[in-house]
């Protein structure tokens, strides 16, 4: 291989640091800067569910809005109604949006390619209209999250923002490590497969249909996690901005395609991309937009791997490995292929 | 008879969806490629058409054949030039692509256009109405577009079947990759797919600037409703389109007769009822 071993150990030592720097951040950066950051920590654990989802298991979804609302939106409900503490209503939130994903997966995934691109957003457009129907929750005008709720996660606003800084923070960490985990686990193997030809791992035996279904629950359960997190940073909801499709599916595209498909350390680096672009180029307004247009068409035209894509073909070795390779001691001989019949599962 | 009446607007309302959903199903049968812009594109065309007949004071009637022209022209030149070279097993690099073209095109349109929204004025038309009795009137407009989106329907169903153009597009629709080896350019081929479904797409968005408000964001609702008559008529069906169409636009004016909030919920559920309860489509493909 052509790996240049300062990078191979470089680069993890890198991400190390960037986190352990990350994790202190409550210690260092100022209240504007935690903002910035909570806000990339949730487009993170977003794109890295976007990724999980196109990127191995080619689900194209331009539906994940659907998600991003549900989650926030139970969460505004199970904060403002059942008194539950935030801290526990999220994470039940993200359990909800899972359950929910499993019909409207069943109908989602009669649909193939890119119509179930279209299907998804559908389906996105019905969550709104119908959380634009909840009178209880501010109908179609939107609601805020009660002071009192507020306050319950920290009494002073610095232990308040701590609190939500380290949630954040593990949100994005849960993502990016979970999917990471999962792709070096007996489904990362499955995942893998279908990423490469679905038609070959069909034929080793991956049930490609359940493995599918299973991400893309699990994938929504995430995202309705993120979505509450969203949504209590916010401290406002309404169904505009909660199933808003740019902002929560076309950016977080955008950032997985730009920073590099089907990797791990894409939507990192998407992200990173992402939040640089807007910083210097916020005060364009309408043309900041047309611009992350044109260059996620650019990425498709100049090289579909993206960022990572393009460095990591260039020899710059991954951050999070997760592909399997055979060594062999030197001296031993690969022994003659037997035909041998694995017992049927 | 309030009923009756919603059902009838409905089968009127019918006519232009089938018109949104004509051109994405074109391309998608010839290319097996979805357009996430083909909204944008229609709300293009709606400004395009207001732009000729109120800035430049165009006829109206030269004013949709420069649309057909202008749409037509830039659909040929976009998949020459740009789409096809995404093409390809890979379903996200068209799907990026487009989405891309969507958020430049509304986001320009907000910078030519304001976000005021606009409409084209059709003077004595927009009240003009033929009233069967007390409750039941059909409004002059919407049944000349009913009309005009069965004439055009009829005319992409004559160009399939009876011309050398709709032999070429059958036959890239049946296989793609046998086609160049009769002689065909697949890639001249594909921009004329687009350009016949851009040439649609324009009648659509005149059709719409004519019938209702519009603004730069308008695009993707009508890429949804495009996508929702196709997939309830059936694959690769034009009449079954228009009947996806029709269905939709009833469900449409029948959720709006019990609660104005419902219109578009009511379409989208009666597009989910038909995917649950019949995948293929009421109409399951007949022709390529």
């Amino acid at each position: 291989m052509n790996e240049a071993p300062a990078l191979r150990f470089g680069l993890p030592g890198l991400f190390v640091a960037v986190v352990l720097i990350l994790a202190v951040a409550p210690f260092w950066a100022g209240r504007a800067d935690m903002r910035l950051l909570m806000e990339a920590f949730s487009f993170l654990a977003l794109a890295q569910m976007w990724n999980l989802l196109a990127g191995y298991t080619g689900l194209v979804s331009v539906g994940q809005q659907a998600y991003v609302g549900l989650g926030g939106y139970v969460f505004f409900g199970l904060a403002m109604f059942t008194g539950l503490h935030p801290l526990v209503a999220m994470p039940l939130a993200a359990v909800f949006a899972g359950l929910v994903a499993i019909p409207t997966g069943w109908v989602a995934f009669r649909l193939q390619g890119a119509y179930f691109a279209i299907g998804t957003w559908v389906i996105a457009e019905v969550f709104r209209l119908v959380a634009a129907q909840f009178t209880a929750l501010g109908g179609g005008s939107g609601i805020s999250l009660p002071v009192a709720i507020v306050k319950s996660i920290g009494s002073s606003t610095a232990g308040r923002e701590m609190a939500m800084y380290y949630v954040a923070f593990a949100i994005a960490l849960v993502a990016t490590l979970g999917v990471w985990a999962l792709l070096r686990s007996r489904w990362g193997l499955a995942l893998t497969a279908i990423r490469d030809s679905e038609p070959a791992a069909e034929s080793l035996g991956v049930r490609t249909r359940r493995t599918k279904f299973l991400i893309y629950v699990l994938t929504a359960g995430m995202t309705g996690l993120a979505g509450a997190f969203i949504f209590l940073q916010k401290l406002r909801i309404s169904p505009e901005a909660a199933f808003s499709v740019n902002e929560w599916t076309a950016f977080v595209i955008f950032i997985v395609v730009i920073g590099g498909i089907g990797t791990i350390e894409g939507p990192i680096i998407g992200v990173v991309i992402f939040f640089a672009l807007r910083g210097l180029t916020a005060d364009w307004g309408t043309w900041y937009l047309m611009m992350m247009g044109a260059i996620a068409i650019a990425v498709m035209l100049v090289d579909k791997r993206g960022v990572w894509g393009a460095l990591h073909a260039r020899g710059v070795p991954s951050v999070f490995a997760t592909t399997r390779s055979l060594r062999l001691e030197t001296g031993t001989t690969l022994p003659a292929a037997s035909p041998r019949v694995e017992p049927a599962e | 008879m309030v009923w009756i009446n919603a059902l009838l607007q409905g089968v009127l309302l019918g006519g232009l969806y089938a018109l949104f959903a004509a051109g994405l199903s074109l391309m998608f049968g010839v290319m097996r490629f979805v357009n996430i812009a083909h909204g944008d594109f229609i709300v293009v065309a709606a400004y395009l058409m207001m732009t000729s007949v109120l800035i430049a004071g165009v006829n109206p009637f030269v004013g949709i054949g420069l649309v057909v022209v202008i749409m037509a022209a830039a659909g040929y030149l976009g998949q020459r030039f740009l789409l096809n070279r995404v093409l390809g097993k890979d379903i996200l690099p068209p799907i990026l692509v487009t989405f891309g073209l969507s958020i430049i095109l509304q986001n320009a349109l907000l910078e030519i256009f304001s976000a005021d929204s606009r409409r084209v004025q059709t003077g004595w038309l927009e009240t003009a109405s033929i009233s069967l009795n007390d409750v039941v009137a059909l409004g002059l407009l919407p049944i000349l577009m009913f009309v005009a989106a069965l004439a055009v329907l009829a005319l992409l169903q004559w160009i399939f079947y009876h011309t050398a153009l709709g032999r070429l597009l059958r036959a890239t629709s049946d296989d793609a990759e046998i086609v160049p080896l009769m002689g065909g350019n697949n890639a001249h081929i594909f921009a004329l797919a687009t350009m016949l479904a851009s040439g649609v797409v324009a009648v659509a968005g005149v059709l719409l600037a004519m019938k209702t408000n519009f603004d730069p964001t308008a695009g993707p609702a009508r890429l949804l409703f495009a996508f929702e008559a196709v997939i309830i008529g059936g694959l690769g069906n034009i009449w079954g389109t228009l009947a996806g169409g029709i269905v939709l636009g009833v469900a449409q004016t029948i959720g709006a007769q019990i609660d104005t909030g419902y219109q578009v919920l009511a379409g989208h559920l009666a597009f989910l009822a038909v995917l649950v309860l019949r995948p293929r489509g009421l109409f399951p493909k007949t022709i390529g």
